[in-house]
Parts: structure tokens; C-alpha cells; sequence
């Protein structure tokens, strides 16, 4: 299969006794953003890894434009290229020496390293901070030169591994204009993150993995229709009041609510089961049911599931206890 | 000295970048085909310079190559010489070239302590994905070092000569000499880059460096002749490639051809490329 650029089958790494990747089947089409979402210690770097050819695979095989990255790791290494969690530059030298080094070890001549060099930082809004050193480079700035320095080349494939982790929002926002215009170029990119949002706001397709092991896998429209289509906030004024706002919320929803550490709070997830509501109308069916029943309610809110919530609910059907 | 703040820089660039828009962008990605892969010595030359630009920002680290190496010519000549030759002018003459060997020897450690704190940040990882000749970023390291164990020669030899050393050879076998030297540490420095890569801190790089330095750099003829030395000892200081180095550098230095110490020092600088060296990339290559 040709337009597959990644396929992974069975792949695993074992560290000692932590099988840190432990059996992941990943297809993933090329000219896209395919999001793997997971929490710290998931295994997500560690998949990466491998596929960079940084790590041997302890079992199954992967696959990068159907070449074998173990066998013909050379061949893969010619059209990926990696931006890891940390940066992945040297902090001592400066922006123009990382690209101008990296275009020469890309197989560019001296003037064209420089030139091309030149134009990433100018375009990455580096330009000023060209001959400074990269240790003195704002977090943000340093993952826009670590960015630039991963497709200096135009990969056609690039690891982005938690590129927004650390940022503050605004940061985050140019790393993803970033990363659309790149895809745009028909750059296909493999995205590692723990936020839901930034997966939701950039990928087509999302695996989520936990313990080394993908539990869920689709386009986003089918993950959130399995997980809810979203939580309701609520905070009440007495907490007195919570268990039977507990009562009414869940029986009004029809699912099961989660009591917060505040004694006046409560979560409870909106899913589309056996109604054609949209969230929205269902939650305010909810509130007008609590309002009925008396219980007043200071402050609500209609939100996206948390990754807690994708994960409290895909785990529960998979029926395992967490 | 200037100093850039984190805060100057943040207000200055972050706020107003506006990130590429996909048409520049396509501007800038389309149109600029790969270009033919380079070949090993000019990856490997690449390496050096990125080591030449890591002394240009960081000359602090020059240090172990200035003043460790003047210290080691003062304290060895003025602490041996009376005793062991009946005057420093005397003294020095046999043990500069010996303290050379050494202190260069010495400073080859370092090497490992660089490539295990280098290869923990991620700048390796990228490195490590690039399609490139694989030994290219160890032996550019090695090719930097290369410039500071020249830089360490050049300062000894300065100050052996202030305090009265006079070289037979000439010019000529100064250059001889110190050629050969650096052509042993570039080889001897394979078993620094097997240990960054091997050990996990820095400090049980330090502490392994020290173990094998030190008896190999004493137990030789740098500082007397072996011949006031027991027969067991004799026997291990008479093979000791610093041995053959230290005995092959003095006579190049005092106008000698010494075949055999050269052809010694030469043959082990090959084994220790060829094991070390194929050690240092099978675990370059496993990591």
C-alpha cells in the first residue's frame, strides 16, 4: 500500500520489566495529521522512537512508506524528520549555526545552507534573534527554530512529539498555524500530545493510547461520539444540596456523575445515548430539571470531555478497571 | 559581555510573529528538491565545526587544555628535576615530551564526558534521524578535539621552551612528534566515546576515565627510565603503548627516526580504532 505513511503491526518495547509499547497496530494515511493522544508515560515517545529509527523494536514491525524501519532505516531516515519534547537543537550555538549545520549535514552547499537558512528564520519571525544563541530563546521561539530546523529538507514525514507542551496559549496558537500550513504542503505529520483540544484542533484521525496499548482508534467525530459529546460543569450554592442534584442530573442525563474533590461541585458527561438532543439542549433540560427540583445553581458550564473523561470512559467499556 | 534575558526576548519576537501563512510557506517548501546526501568526511567535517562553534561559545572549556597542561609542565620539571637528573635543564630536556604525551593522553577523557552529556539532549536524537554516514557525529567530535589536543601541544611546548628546553629535531621533529601524538589520541579517544556512551552519569565517566588514565600514564617511561624498575614491571611498562608514544615523540623531537616506537605507536592507534571504534557505533547504533 502506497498511501499508507505509517503501518505498524504488534510493535513492541520492552524497558527491563515496563513494556512500554506493548502491541500497537497503527495505519496511518499519508497527507495527514494523525493525532496519538495519551497521558504521560503512555508510551507515545517511545512509539515515535521507533518509528524514527531511534529505538529497535523489541517486537512486531512498522513501516514508514513501506520501507521496514529496522531492515531499510536508511531509507527512512531520507524522508522523516523529528522534533522531539525537549529541543531538539543545540542550545549553545545560535539560530543561523542549527539550520546552517543541519543544511549541510542535509547534503547543501555552504551559500545554500545559508540562504536557505535565512529565509526559514525570516519566515519562522527569527530573523532578529538569527545570531543569538538558542539557550537564550523564549520557549516558543525555540520550538519555531526546532520546527524549522525539521523541515528544512520538506519531509515527508515529520514526528511532532508534544510540540505545545510548556507554551503559553499564544505560543501554542503559532505552533499550530504552524503545523496546518506544513500539512497544507502535503507534508504528512504524526502529532503526540496529552491535550484533547490541540489533537481536536489539528488531526484527522486519533489513536488513543494507555500502557503501551492503542484503546481507541478513529476519526474524531467517532471518538467523541463514543466517549459523550461533552460534560456538564455545575456548582451548586449549598452543598447540601448535591446528593440530590446528583439524582436529578444523572437521572436527566442518563449517565453517571462524578462528584468533585469541591463538596459543591459535580461533572456530569452528556452522551448521545437513546436521544437525538443535541448536548446543549440536553443540559439545559438538566438545569431547568434542577431549577423544578428546587436546587439552585450558581454557576454552569457545557465543556468538551476532558482527557480524564475519554479515558474514564473508554476504559470503562473495555470493562477493566483503571 | 552581553547578556540577552529570556524577558527581552519574549516581548521583542513572540508577540508580534505572525506564524507563515500556507501560501509562503508553499513558497518556501516547493521547489528546493534534496539535494545529493553528503559524503562521510564531509558530514564527519561538519561535526568539526559544529565542535570548532561549541569553543567559540564556550571558551571556558579551553581551560583543560591551557592551564591543566602548564601546570603538569611546571609541577612535574621543578618537582623531579633535581632529584631525578640533578637539575631542571637537564631534567627537562628528557621529560618534556613525556609530560606531553601525557598531559594530551589525559586530556582525551574528556572526550567522553562531553559525548554522555551531549547525547542526553535531544539535539542527538536528531542527529541520530538524519540519513548521514553514522560514525560522522563521533568522529567529528573527535576532529574537534583533535584541535584542542594541537592547542594543548602548542601551550606545553611554549612553556617548555621558556623554562629551557631545547629540541634537537628542529622544527621539523617538533611537528613530527606532535603529528603522531594527535593521531594516537585521535584513536585512544574510541574508548572515551565507548564509555559516554556506555556509562549513565557524567561523574562514572569521570571515574572510569580516571582508572584507566592513571596507571596507564604513570606506569610508563614518561617520568624515569624503566630501567630502575622491578622485572614485573619493566615488563608491562616496556608494552605500554604510552611507552612506545612517549620513547617514539622524544626521539622524533631530538632529531631520531625511531622506526619501531613510531610502527608500535602507529600499529596500536589502529587496534584501538578498530575495536573501540566498532564498539562506540554498535552502541551509537543500539541506543
Amino acid at each position: 500500500m502506497t498511501d499508507l505513511a505509517i503501518e505498524t503491526e504488534g510493535l513492541v518495547k520492552v524497558f527491563g520489566s515496563n513494556r512500554a509499547v506493548d502491541g500497537i497496530d497503527l495505519r496511518v494515511p499519508s497527507g495527514t495529521v494523525y493525532g496519538v493522544l495519551g497521558p504521560n508515560g503512555a508510551g507515545k515517545t517511545t512509539a515515535v522512537k521507533m518509528l524514527a529509527t531511534l529505538l529497535r523494536p523489541d517486537g512486531g514491525r512498522a513501516s514508514v512508506f513501506g520501507r521496514d524501519v529496522v531492515k531499510d532505516a536508511d531509507a527512512v531516515r531520507g524522508r522523516v524528520s523529528l522534533t522531539g519534547q525537549y529541543a531538539s537543537v543545540d542550545e549553545d550555538l545560535t539560530g543561523t549555526e542549527n539550520l546552517v549545520l543541519l543544511g549541510r549535514l542535509l547534503g547543501h552547499t555552504r551559500p545554500a545552507a545559508r540562504e536557505r537558512s535565512g529565509q526559514l528564520l525570516t519566515a519562522f519571525g527569527l530573523a532578529e534573534a538569527a545570531d543569538r544563541q538558542v539557550k537564550n530563546y523564549s520557549g516558543g521561539m525555540r520550538r519555531r527554530i526546532d520546527i524549522a530546523a525539521s523541515i528544512l529538507n520538506t519531509p515527508d514525514l515529520l514526528f511532532l512529539d508534544e510540540p505545545t507542551t510548556g507554551l503559553d496559549p499564544r505560543s501554542r496558537n503559532q505552533v499550530w498555524d504552524i503545523v496546518r500550513a506544513v500539512v497544507a504542503q502535503g507534508t504528512t505529520v504524526l502529532l503526540t500530545t496529552q491535550y484533547l483540544d490541540e489533537a481536536d484542533q489539528l488531526a484527522s484521525r486519533i489513536a488513543v493510547i494507555d500502557h503501551g496499548k492503542v484503546i481507541a482508534e478513529g476519526t474524531k467525530g467517532e471518538l467523541k461520539a463514543s466517549v459523550g459529546s461533552g460534560s456538564v460543569h455545575v456548582r451548586l450554592r449549598d452543598p447540601e444540596q448535591r446528593p440530590g442534584a446528583e439524582r436529578v442530573l444523572g437521572g436527566a442525563l442518563n449517565a453517571t456523575v462524578q462528584l468533585d474533590a469541591d463538596p459543591v461541585a459535580l461533572t456530569a458527561t452528556v452522551n448521545g445515548h437513546g436521544t437525538d438532543l443535541g448536548a446543549a439542549e440536553q443540559a439545559a433540560r438538566a438545569l431547568a430539571e434542577l431549577a423544578r427540583a428546587g436546587i439552585v445553581v450558581d454557576d454552569f458550564a457545557l465543556g468538551q470531555p476532558s482527557l480524564d473523561e475519554v479515558f474514564l470512559a473508554l476504559t470503562d467499556r473495555k470493562g477493566t478497571t483503571a | 559581555m552581553t547578556v540577552t534575558t529570556g524577558k527581552d526576548t519574549r516581548s521583542a519576537d513572540t508577540l508580534d510573529f505572525v506564524a507563515p501563512k500556507a501560501d509562503e510557506l508553499a513558497a518556501l517548501l516547493v521547489g528546493h528538491s534534496r539535494p545529493p546526501r553528503p559524503s562521510a568526511l564531509s558530514a564527519s567535517m561538519t561535526f568539526g565545526w559544529r565542535a570548532m562553534l561549541k569553543i567559540k561559545h564556550v571558551p571556558e572549556q579551553l581551560f583543560d587544555v591551557t592551564a591543566f597542561p602548564i601546570m603538569m609542565v611546571l609541577m612535574y620539571t621543578y618537582l623531579f628535576g633535581g632529584a631525578l637528573a640533578g637539575s631542571v635543564s637537564s631534567y627537562i630536556q628528557f621529560l618534556l615530551p613525556g609530560i606531553l604525551v601525557m598531559s594530551v593522553v589525559m586530556i582525551t577523557m574528556y572526550t567522553g564526558v562531553s559525548v554522555n552529556t551531549d547525547i542526553e539532549k535531544g539535539v542527538f536524537d536528531r542527529f541520530r534521524t538524519l540519513p548521514i554516514w553514522r560514525p560522522a557525529p563521533m568522529v567529528g567530535y573527535l576532529l574537534g578535539d583533535v584541535v584542542r589536543y594541537l592547542i594543548a601541544s602548542a601551550v606545553m611546548l611554549t612553556v617548555g621552551m621558556l623554562i629551557g628546553y631545547r629540541p634537537d629535531g628542529g622544527i621539523v621533529g617538533v611537528l613530527l612528534g606532535v603529528a603522531l601524538l594527535l593521531v594516537f589520541s585521535f584513536a585512544f579517544s574510541w574508548i572515551w566515546t565507548m564509555f559516554g556512551l556506555l556509562l549513565r552519569s557524567e561523574k562514572s565517566v569521570m571515574g572510569v576515565s580516571m582508572m584507566v588514565i592513571f596507571p596507564l600514564t604513570f606506569l610508563s617511561n614518561v617520568f624515569v627510565d624503566p630501567k630502575t624498575m622491578p622485572g614485573w614491571l619493566q615488563a608491562f611498562v616496556n608494552n605500554s603503548p604510552v611507552t612506545h608514544l612517549a620513547t617514539a615523540v622524544r626521539e622524533l623531537m631530538a632529531g631520531h627516526w625511531p622506526a619501531a616506537d613510531i610502527a608500535w605507536s602507529l600499529g596500536w592507534s589502529a587496534v584501538l580504532v578498530l575495536v573501540f571504534g566498532a564498539v562506540t557505533m554498535r552502541l551509537y547504533n543500539r541506543r
